[in-house]
């Protein structure tokens, strides 16, 4: 039998900043989002459902015929994306909305960056989920290869991108009356260079365009993501706060 | 404990706290009353740190807010009458998500003592979702105490629950500040109040406006000492 | 009410003035563009426009900063004073970029890096009025506008790069010639002046009417003020 009051002295913590303290909970906020959602799928299987939808609407309004599918593929699985994407996104804060969760995390003794940063990987991971099912899918249907290294490496950024600027406006959105219809209006107009880079990029792995070609549109993608990931850092603390 | 002076908070053009003084010794256990709308959840939000002050100085267990509010919120435990849980995971889930972003070493003994604390061992595999008002409120409560704060901080904690409910979260605060914890309870149910505080302080208007230990309201009852502050 | 200061009665006064003078100058005194004819007189107000507008935006991301650091109200009387004012006169430049492009490139509108920022600059801040409109407490209305506002900033000129990717293929959007060239000319010696001029003017105009708009916001919350106090 334990001793009680050594016990409870070990439970004690400090608050003093540490790096450790930070990872594990930047690592706590993904282990609890998904489990939750690997529980519930009601996320996951709304965005991807969508996403199907999606291609469906797309596939008779443009006629995606052998012709046309090859310079339209990278414009439909971003749009496609990006609309599933702020689904998601707008889901993952509601939640911590809903219950008072968002005042539980704040009130633990972590600089606040980590909460952001947790959001940001696990809305990452649904993102991707998604897309890596989307793919596949798209790929049996027109009978293109999407599974070339360089486009997934366009995915991979272009969704960090998306996910670090969505993840901060969907903490703003959620605050606001209007706020299951405001995060595509704030999020779309702010997020087009990294769509517009991202289809270039896409379109030009698809096409076997010049890796000349191709460098630019990943560059912009690049400075996109580090540009909005550090100020997204420097400013959560200004979105939470009261 | 906790050491307030000229609390002042506006928001905008509106005044909500204006100088605000309160003291609280350790081990007291202090019910913070008043009408609704006279800043009371908005002066407990400020001492959890979630809410910045305008003016004024704040030190909790030795430490200054807003400035050093990590070192402060590893020293607190809050309960609002939101319960601050995720529905999708389970009691144990929730307390050991908690603990991972509290930093707690060696958890796992802790989160046991914990729910048999709240008297929530055995549904401890279940999901929150499925608890009754009452049976989250308790685990808010055991989330809140889980890092073994010095200071706890009730935002009217019996919100929406019956009678029994009630009851039951009257033996777990009273379990927790058994404990030697410092405690401030917000709340406008003066019976409640009355059989938890030590101590009874008066917000009304943005000001404290009375204070009163419990030796003091032997002679007159708390009702009418609450009815004078207001009128005063 | 304090009466409208001197300073700021002079200058409204000197905007009518300017933008009389630069009318005139515009639409007589400059010689008709040899190729273009008349629709080139549009030019001068819309590259009048245009630098102002794009000078508020730039005003407004570093009032962002400077109000994300200082937390003084004041900064976000002055960021929405500037982001409306040159939300109005980007709209101008737009519009009046579509007339001359109706003769010039025989469209009212095309896809060009420029054209496309610009539309998209109006969605930006129509975006950020939008975001204000849901929020009720001050300063967390101007904290949120303050960081959209900032993103805007950084996130326009990156969209201009990122629609120059694809007009290097997809050249034949706009005739098969770039836009420069296709309705660029020089400027004679009274084009310049008259050029000058307008810049000249509607910096001014700017001046006058973002202090305006500053005045009207300082006003707004005296009555604000004065409601607060009446309903007391």
């Amino acid at each position: 039998m334990v001793d009680k009051a050594t016990e409870i002295k070990s439970v004690k913590v400090d608050g003093t900043p540490a790096r450790g303290s930070f990872i594990q909970a930047v690592a706590a906020v993904v282990w609890k989002d998904l489990r939750a959602e690997f529980r519930s799928r009601e996320l996951f299987s709304a965005m991807l459902v969508f996403s199907l939808l999606i291609i469906l609407i797309f596939n008779f309004a443009l006629e995606l015929d052998v012709k046309t599918r090859r310079s339209v593929t990278a414009g439909v699985l971003w749009a496609t994306f990006a609309f599933a994407g702020t689904l998601g996104l707008n889901r993952s804060m509601a939640i911590e909305k809903d219950r008072g969760c968002m005042d539980g995390l704040l009130l633990a003794p972590v600089d606040r960056s980590a909460i952001y940063f947790g959001k940001v990987i696990s809305n990452l991971i649904f993102m991707l989920i998604v897309e890596v099912i989307v793919l596949p899918v798209y790929s049996a249907l027109y009978a293109i290869n999407l599974f070339q290294p360089g486009l997934i490496l366009v995915i991979l950024l272009g969704s960090i991108g998306y996910v670090s600027v969505g993840t901060l406006l969907s903490a703003m959105s959620v605050q606001t009356r209007t706020r299951d219809i405001l995060l595509p209006i704030l999020l779309f107009p702010v997020a087009i260079p990294v769509l517009l880079a991202a289809v270039k990029a896409s379109n030009g792995f698809l096409t076997g365009a010049e890796w000349a070609e191709i460098l630019l549109p990943l560059n912009l993608l690049i400075a996109y993501d580090v540009i909005f990931i550090a100020v997204a850092f420097m400013v959560f603390d200004h979105v939470v706060e009261e | 404990m906790i050491t307030v002076k000229k609390l002042v908070k506006r928001f905008g053009l509106k005044t909500v706290l204006r100088g605000v003084d309160f003291e609280v010794q350790p081990g007291e256990f202090v019910a913070l009353l008043g009408p609704n709308g006279a800043g009371k959840t908005t002066f407990l939000r400020i001492l959890a740190s979630l809410s910045r002050p305008s003016l004024g100085q704040i030190r909790i267990a030795g430490y200054r807010l807003p400035d050093q509010a990590a070192q402060v919120r590893a020293r607190l435990g809050v309960v609002s009458h939101l319960p601050l849980l995720y529905g999708d995971l389970t009691a144990e889930e929730n307390l050991r998500f908690y603990a991972r972003m509290y930093g707690i070493p060696h958890y796992e003994a802790r989160l046991t003592e914990v729910l048999e604390m709240t008297g929530l061992e055995a549904r401890r595999h279940d999901l929150v979702r499925t608890y009754s008002r009452g049976m989250q409120q308790r685990l808010a409560i055991g989330r809140a105490v889980l890092h073994d704060p010095d200071v706890m901080l009730f935002d009217e904690p019996y919100t929406g629950l019956d009678q029994d409910a009630s009851s039951m979260l009257d033996d777990v605060l009273k379990t927790v500040a058994a404990q030697g914890r410092t405690v401030v309870m917000t709340s406008h149910d003066l019976a409640r109040a009355e059989d938890l505080a030590t101590r009874f302080d008066i917000l009304s208007r943005g000001l404290i406006s009375a204070s009163a230990s419990s030796a003091e309201l032997k002679q007159t009852n708390l009702l009418s000492f609450y009815k004078q502050a207001l009128a005063g | 009410m304090q009466p409208k200061p001197v300073a700021l009665k002079v200058l409204d006064l000197a905007s009518i003035i300017l933008l009389a003078i630069s009318t005139y100058l515009a639409l007589v005194f400059a010689p008709t563009e040899r190729v273009m004819g008349d629709v080139q007189r549009v030019f001068y107000f819309h590259i009048g426009t245009a630098w102002t507008a794009l000078l508020g935006f730039i005003l407004a991301a570093v009032f962002s900063v400077i109000y994300l650091i200082r937390k003084d109200l004041k900064w976000d009387r002055f960021q929405v004073a500037a982001i409306e004012v040159s939300l109005v006169f980007f709209l101008i430049t737009i519009v009046l970029g579509s007339i001359w492009a109706r003769p010039a490139w025989n469209t009212w509108w095309t896809w060009d890096p420029r054209l496309t920022t610009a539309a998209i600059t109006e969605l930006i801040y129509a975006a950020y009025f939008m975001l204000r409109q849901g929020i009720d407490d001050p300063d967390k209305r101007a904290s949120f506008g303050a960081i959209y506002a900032l993103l805007g900033g950084l996130s326009a000129p990156l969209t201009f790069f990122a629609i120059r990717l694809f007009r290097t293929i997809h050249p034949v959007v706009i005739g098969g010639t770039n836009p420069e060239a296709d309705g660029g000319f020089s400027m004679t010696a009274d084009m310049r002046l008259a050029f000058f001029f307008a810049l000249f003017a509607f910096t001014v105009i700017f001046i006058d009417l973002f202090w305006n708009r500053l005045r009207l916001g300082d006003l707004q919350d005296n009555v604000e003020q004065l409601k607060l106090k009446v309903s007391m």
